[in-house]
């Protein structure tokens, strides 16, 4: 079982740098058209600062860039054995390109279910502006971690 | 891409819109992409040795991602204040996300009307991979009186 002395625990914070190229790629990924996801210009006469992350891009900007599974070794946990179990965000205001995005991520739960078969990790993260601390956006994470037969 | 219902009132159903098939290319775009570089994604070798499965699965949230184009479509001019998903199930290389909104609650709220939608994406009819919600708000009295 993960030790749930870890519950509270903080992970490394950083800084996510939001790259035009980089939303470009994820809208390319997902079949995305409409202009203002693709173009600085569109997204500006759509009324954003610039182009706009998907509503589920945050996601990503909460995968840490230096390791973006940092959350398992410190609980023990292979990667081999996780799924994504739940994802929210709620959401403050628009992030675009050229923000500077401060991370912050904890560790708020700790449980199992099915006699510790499978066992859960909920990670909360909230994304500021660097500049401002100003809220863009909160997300709650849910990891399910399979383990191959119950543990003592 | 979607049609509004004809009245924003409880119940009434969005147009279901379909994404393109998954290929094993969009899933190393959205790997590049999303930044999500988990190999169970895209090497097989890894699926198979280290995981257990036959295959490899697709992004979870990549099926949310999908949820998101079409939930950003649905009430023009909306914007878009809570959206959450669970996985039900793995998506597979082929399958093609079928995105489905019904409308749960209209309330008005200070300055406008929150619009809760009950979202779904299905690889085949009744199978369904992510279930969801999003909040859209919609300012002023454009939403009409349900």
């Amino acid at each position: 079982m993960i030790d749930r002395a870890h519950i509270g625990l903080a992970l490394p914070a950083y800084v996510y740098p939001v790259e035009a190229f980089q939303l470009r790629l994820f809208a390319k990924a997902v079949g995305e058209t409409r202009p203002e996801y693709l173009d600085s210009a569109a997204a500006r006469a759509a009324g954003y600062r610039d182009i706009p992350c998907a509503p589920s891009f945050p996601f990503c900007i909460g995968m840490n860039p230096a390791d973006p599974f940092d959350m398992l070794a410190p609980l023990g946990v292979d990667l081999g054995r996780v799924l994504h179990g739940e994802q929210a965000f709620d959401y403050a205001a628009p992030i675009c390109a050229g923000d500077r995005v401060r991370v912050e991520r904890r560790i708020t739960d700790i449980f199992d279910r099915k006699g510790g078969a499978l066992e859960f990790i909920v990670i909360e993260t909230q994304f500021r502006d660097e500049a401002t601390g100003a809220l863009f956006c909160s997300a709650r994470q849910s990891i399910v971690v399979r383990n191959p037969e119950p543990r003592a | 891409m979607t049609a509004n219902p004809t009245k924003i009132e409880p119940g009434a159903e969005f147009a279901a819109w379909q994404a393109a098939p998954i290929t094993r290319t969009t899933l190393a775009l959205y790997a590049g992409g999303s930044g999500d570089h988990n190999p169970l994604h895209v090497d097989i070798d890894f699926a198979r040795e280290k995981a257990g499965m036959d295959d490899v699965i697709g992004h979870g949230m990549l099926t949310m991602a999908l949820m998101g184009r079409y939930v950003t479509a649905l009430v023009p001019g909306a914007r878009l204040d809570h959206f959450s998903t669970r996985f039900v199930a793995m998506s597979r290389p082929g399958d093609a996300v079928r995105c489905t909104g019904r409308i749960e609650t209209v309330e008005a709220r200070e300055g406008g009307t929150a619009i809760t939608v009950a979202l779904a994406a299905e690889r085949a009819p009744g199978e369904v991979l992510a279930a969801g919600q999003a909040v859209l708000f919609l300012s002023g009295d454009a939403a009409g009186t349900a």
